[in-house]
């Protein structure tokens, strides 16, 4: 003991700095902060310094080369001692990081954190959430499988919609022509040097400011926030109720850390690495390619946006949503903290999680892709095939051979790209199908140059038998009276 | 000690070092500026406006869409698997051919061709083409990307090196507006 006393103050009188970390761990904090709410950003940096060392071991073994990138993962994950378990902590640990920056960002939007003087310290953080979820999209590029191939190409198509320059931030963002070598090589640099760099640099003036300014008291309803009072407000706060920092808060910033280092372990340990999924090589085109799990929202995003709505809401959406943030502090730098006083914030953050949670939770299921092997993949369900003429049973044939199960489920089997025909017959008359089935429209190709006259009468024989047991098919009323006959039987003409 | 808005020998010296980096930072910048704006500079001009061979006619019978593959004329050593470029060929009449981009026109997707319905159709959010490349339905603005191709020696050729995007098509003989 006594020799590592001796030790340290050796070092000391050379470093001069004993003296500073001592006031700064020790610096009195409001004793209500010394709380479990106060222990996200703690957490993100516990996390933070997880992927700077699993990342420095990921790049012991990893090879930034288009050619040799999958193979070298492959490495990883089946010849390298625990290379497996390396990969899963680091990509789990991107998980949790973006997800953990996040929650701190809510929980200091519902403390009222950001307002005076800490406007500086959000806005930082704003950049922090912005670098980290780039952190996330150049790490899932440096996973050089197929998602990672054609999210280039996602990517680099929102890209080319900027005006006029678009296509020089393609060819910039791709460092050539096509995704390929240069490509992989640049996200390397991004993600290794550049963006950790901005990481590093952003964290240190944080938590600078964080120390420097005091971390923000519990917000009491009432306790109104003006630029005039409050530093003295909060410095008698500290003074009269404060609490060293160590070790009076700090034991739950090391507890919460350490179960989340924990929890990553564990869900690394059972879950494993994050692929690779098949090589990246553009000629295997049977892929489907899926973002990863903070992007999927952004992916259900652009499924929905009528067209004519994409690029405007692509260039301009984050751009709102970013100055949005960047401007908060600004606009409500004073007034009431607490949650309970601040509904429309409490509103706010309930819609976000709502709206992204959604999205989300559609993009696992993709709705609007085609199943692209239904067709011959997925039967239809036998109850649909049941007491059916031969002519139904053939429109049913059709059915499958011209991949409308791709887009069109049976029972909840296929694509759920277009309605479901479960019971197409109570909304479309036999001639309502056939207009649809031959012109297409309301976003269904017109299938009139598919399909012989034959195949057309017996898909669409097929399609009237769907209905429930006690309800009839829809029928037009008008072409009884203009025809002079009742039109019981199936549609057997062409428009 | 001076007066403070007197300049000083030493001070008008450190302005002027100040100014000598200044200076030295924007010489140096050129270069670094120049080589950061490399992938848009196209040293490689030529392989730009190559003619790309995608095999011999005979490997598309007419009135049929085949996928075809070649190696992109612009590459490195180590670009791997990621040169291979596929694009569909579809040979209209025996005369005429339509070559299109592999990658939809809406994100840049792969679409998958299917003979049946004689539609092109992509995994991502579900774009589909009819077999002339114009749009059929889902998110597309447009048809899909075409390349410029010409017949020789009996040989199919196409002009290519560029992935296609939406705001690029610089290599694609022309936009396929949907048949109303």
């Amino acid at each position: 003991m006594r020799l590592i006393k001796s030790i340290s103050d050796w070092l000391d009188e050379r470093l001069q700095i004993g003296e500073v970390i001592k006031e700064t761990a020790e610096h009195s904090v409001p004793r209500e902060t010394a709380s479990w709410f106060y222990v996200f950003g703690s957490a993100a940096f516990v996390v933070f310094m997880l992927q700077i060392v699993t990342g420095i071991m990921l790049a012991f073994i990893y090879v930034p080369s288009a050619g040799e990138a999958w193979n070298s993962l492959q490495t990883l994950n089946h010849q390298v001692a625990l290379g497996w378990f390396i990969r899963a902590l680091h990509g789990w640990g991107s998980d949790f990081m973006v997800a953990i920056v996040l929650i701190h960002m809510v929980q200091v939007f519902l403390f009222g954190a950001y307002k005076y003087p800490r406007e500086l310290t959000w806005i930082v953080g704003v950049f922090f959430l912005i670098v980290t979820l780039g952190m996330a999209f150049t790490g899932q590029v440096l996973r050089f499988d197929q998602d990672a191939y054609w999210g280039l190409g996602i990517g680099a198509s929102i890209a080319s919609r900027v005006p006029v320059i678009g296509p020089l931030i393609v060819n910039l963002m791709l460092g050539g022509p096509i995704i390929a070598g240069a490509t992989l090589s640049r996200f390397f640099a991004l993600h290794v040097f550049v963006v950790p760099g901005l990481l590093i640099a952003f964290v240190s003036v944080h938590l600078l400011m964080v120390i420097k300014l005091g971390i923000n008291e519990w917000p009491m309803p009432g306790r109104v926030v003006r630029k005039a009072t409050y530093l003295k407000e909060y410095h008698e706060l500290t003074k009269k109720d404060g609490i060293p920092f160590v070790p009076g808060a700090v034991w739950k910033d090391l507890f919460f850390g350490g179960f989340i280092l924990l929890s990553i372990a564990a869900c690394a340990l059972y879950f494993g690495p994050f692929g690779p999924s098949g090589p990246p090589d553009p000629t295997i085109i049977q892929t489907a390619p899926r973002p990863d799990f903070f992007f999927l929202w952004l992916y259900a995003v652009l499924s929905f946006l009528p067209p004519s709505m994409e690029t405007p809401a692509l260039l301009i959406g984050p751009v709102v949503g970013i100055l949005a943030l960047l401007l908060l502090p600004f606009v409500f730098g004073e007034g009431e903290k607490s949650w309970r006083r601040r509904p429309v914030a409490v509103l706010t953050i309930l819609f976000v999680a709502v709206v992204l949670g959604t999205f989300t939770r559609l993009a696992e299921h993709t709705p609007w892709s085609p199943v692209m092997d239904a067709w011959s993949g997925i039967p239809i369900p036998s109850e649909f095939l049941h007491h059916r003429t031969a002519l139904e049973r053939q429109g049913a044939l059709v059915f499958q051979v011209k991949q409308c199960h791709n887009c069109h489920s049976l029972d909840n089997q296929g694509g759920k790209r277009g309605p479901t025909l479960d019971a197409v017959a109570v909304r479309l008359t036999p001639d309502q199908l056939i207009r649809q089935v031959i012109q297409g429209g309301g976003n269904m190709p017109a299938y009139g140059k598919n399909l012989s006259p034959a195949e057309t009468t017996a898909l669409v024989a097929f399609l009237e038998t769907l209905h429930p047991p006690g309800q009839s098919p829809a029928r037009d009323a008008a072409r009884a009276i203009t025809l002079g006959s009742d039109t019981a039987a199936p549609a057997s003409g062409h428009p | 000690m001076t007066l403070p808005n007197a300049l000083t020998r030493r001070a008008l010296l450190m302005k002027l070092g100040i100014l000598f980096n200044g200076f030295i930072a924007l010489v140096l910048a050129v270069p670094i500026v120049r080589y950061l704006l490399s992938p848009i500079s196209r040293e490689k001009k030529g392989a730009y406006d190559a003619w790309v061979a995608l095999g011999n006619l005979e490997q598309f019978p007419s009135g049929q869409t085949r996928l075809a593959t070649y190696r992109n004329p612009v590459v490195n050593a180590w670009d791997g698997d990621t040169g291979d470029i596929p694009c569909w060929v579809r040979n209209v009449d025996g005369q005429n051919f339509q070559v299109f981009a592999i990658n939809c026109a809406h994100l840049g997707c792969p679409v998958r061709w299917f003979p049946q319905s004689s539609l092109f159709m992509c995994p991502c959010h579900g774009g589909a083409y009819y077999q002339d490349g114009s749009r059929a339905s889902g998110p597309p603005e447009r048809g899909l990307f075409e390349y410029h191709y010409k017949i020789d020696g009996g040989k199919l050729l196409i002009k290519a090196s560029e992935m296609p995007t939406p705001g690029q098509a610089s290599n694609i003989v022309r936009e396929i507006r949907p048949c109303v």
